[in-house]
């Protein structure tokens, strides 16, 4: 697309940024990544334990999330990491609904639905994971058949060489204004939260299926077992949240209105 | 100090803005939940993923099968375990070896026929160390042992147009919930003639606990934990499902669970 020139005196230009199938992809993507983080929360809370292996260990929990009454006789919502346990009432463990307190892992607010309701929290989350692995595959697809891949998210030789440099930038929060290309740190993350992070949360969710694990036992092995499977299923979860608050905090300190503008219409705008 | 106040209601308005979007979220999908039509929109996902999971998964594949090391020393047992969902005397009935109790096969068959629990255990035996997964998220390894399905079908003789299987349990807690049909659970032929699909009458190398089912259990070993009823007393060979209980095909699916638990 050729760039606009503008006759005003503080001349901008356009640049087109995203295509439109990365342009759908990335809000599908958005509607997925919430409704599963939810959902499965939903599912999480059926059992809040997470163990390491292919059983569970009922004794010895990695993680628990658990409710019990205080030395004061008050609801005290715990969660155990580890065998360290903080005291989490209100939030996690114990929560309130309409001024009830309610004995639940993650509180209302943060499942789908609401209510303790496994069979709809499957029937959620089992529905997205579809839409998930295929609107990914598409965008993978899409990416490497443009080049879009290897143009812009890949770091060159020359950008790795300077990482250290960028890095200290990051830390010292000075991010530089947004072109044509991602910088180094920017499309690493991508690169990883696309090759690692994604195939991992969609490989250990399957591995959690008794089918498929009976057909590709070999996935059993890869993740250490079924529960060790589920654990990793669960860290993958909050490191896409944890993605998804600084890609967020990202968009919103390196001008909100023209990224929301670049990510809808595809058009950013560049000032000369 | 105002440096200080600002900050905090920042970090208020941060945390106020996840949870109400988060809150928004929750609230909005109920309502979607609520809607039968959208349910059964997403529910399209199980008849996905079964025609995946069939069409790529070689019929005659194995489930895991464990050494007797890697047997979990606390099985959870879970749904109905004791005397409290189970009818008058049944527990009593376990006591004294189940001598009265026997296994009534009929409907879409040549031969119906009634095993007690020494013709089952005359007949030739698995015995299989697989890793039970509950849909509540937890795993437990354990030894079964017991008659292949199979063999039961081939003894009955299936007749053409049979399509499914048919498990009706002692098992009274739906009945109490809500006055419905007792327990059953239906698998298709594919899952009835899978090598690993047996009907248990031992675990860990004694009679099937009362918890875990006693004196028969089936076990499909590519499904969920759900699908693996307990308390057995009949096996009916039908055509359709949609006339027993509320027409789901099972106790577990009639509650709004996938009736293919491969996932």
């Amino acid at each position: 697309m050729a760039a606009h020139s503008s006759a005003r005196p503080h001349a901008w230009r356009w640049i087109h940024r995203y295509p439109a199938v990365v342009r759908v992809s990335h809000w599908a993507n958005v509607l997925c990544v919430v409704v599963l983080l939810m959902s499965g929360l939903q599912i999480f809370n059926a059992h809040p334990a997470l163990y390491w292996g292919e059983d569970s260990d009922f004794e010895r929990p990695l993680v628990s999330i658990y409710w019990a009454s205080g030395p004061d006789g008050r609801p005290t919502g715990i969660t155990n990491i580890l065998g360290r346990r903080f005291d989490t009432t209100g939030v996690l463990g114990w929560s309130w609904i309409n001024g009830r307190p309610v004995q639940r892992a993650f509180p209302a607010w943060l499942t789908i639905p609401s209510a303790q309701d496994l069979a709809t929290g499957r029937v959620w989350h089992l529905f997205f994971a579809w839409l998930f692995a295929i609107n990914g595959l598409v965008y993978i697809g899409h990416s490497i058949v443009t080049g879009r891949f290897r143009r812009d998210l890949l770091p060159t030789r020359a950008e790795l060489g300077r990482i250290g440099a960028t890095l200290r930038q990051h830390l010292m929060l000075r991010f530089h204004q947004h072109t044509e290309r991602y910088n180094v740190i920017q499309g690493l993350t991508y690169v990883v939260v696309i090759v690692v992070l994604a195939p991992i949360a969609v490989l250990t969710g399957l591995t959690m299926s008794p089918a498929i694990v009976a057909a590709a036992p070999w996935l059993l092995d890869v993740f250490g077992g079924r529960q060790s499977a589920r654990t990793i299923h669960f860290v993958a979860t909050w490191m896409f949240v944890l993605f998804a608050a600084m890609h967020v905090a990202m968009v919103l300190t390196t001008g909100f209105v023209k990224n929301m503008r670049s990510m809808i219409t595809g058009w950013y705008r560049v000032s000369e | 100090m105002r440096a200080r106040g600002v900050r905090v209601d920042r970090r208020r308005f941060l945390a106020t803005s996840v949870t109400s979007f988060a809150a928004i979220v929750s609230g909005g999908c109920d309502r979607f939940s609520a809607s039968p039509t959208f349910r059964e929109f997403l529910a399209g996902a199980e008849g996905l993923n079964q025609r995946v999971q069939r069409a790529l998964l070689w019929r005659g594949a194995l489930a895991r099968e464990y050494t007797p090391a890697d047997i979990s020393p606390n099985f959870r047992a879970n749904g109905s375990q004791d005397a409290y969902n189970l009818p008058a005397g049944y527990v009593e009935q376990a006591d004294k070896g189940f001598l009265e109790w026997h296994l009534q096969v009929d409907g879409l068959v040549t031969k119906p026929a009634s095993f007690t629990l020494a013709d089952l255990r005359a007949l030739p035996a698995r015995t299989q160390i697989t890793r039970h997964d509950c849909v509540e998220g937890w795993s437990c390894i354990g030894e079964w042992t017991g008659p292949q399905l199979a063999t039961i079908l081939d003894r009955v003789g299936l007749r053409p147009d049979a399509r499914f299987v048919v498990f009706h349990c002692a098992d009274e807690l739906p009945r109490y919930v809500d006055g419905s049909h007792a327990f059953y659970e239906s698998i298709d032929l594919i899952d009835a003639y899978h090598p690993q699909t047996i009907l248990a009458y031992e675990m860990n190398g004694v009679p099937l606990p009362v918890a875990h089912g006693a004196p028969l259990r089936l076990r499909v070993e590519r499904q969920l934990g759900y699908k693996m009823a307990k308390f057995l007393t009949r096996i009916e060979v039908v055509n359709r499902v949609d006339h027993i209980g509320r027409g789901g095909g099972g106790t577990w699916a009639d509650d709004g669970y996938e009736w293919y638990a491969g996932i």
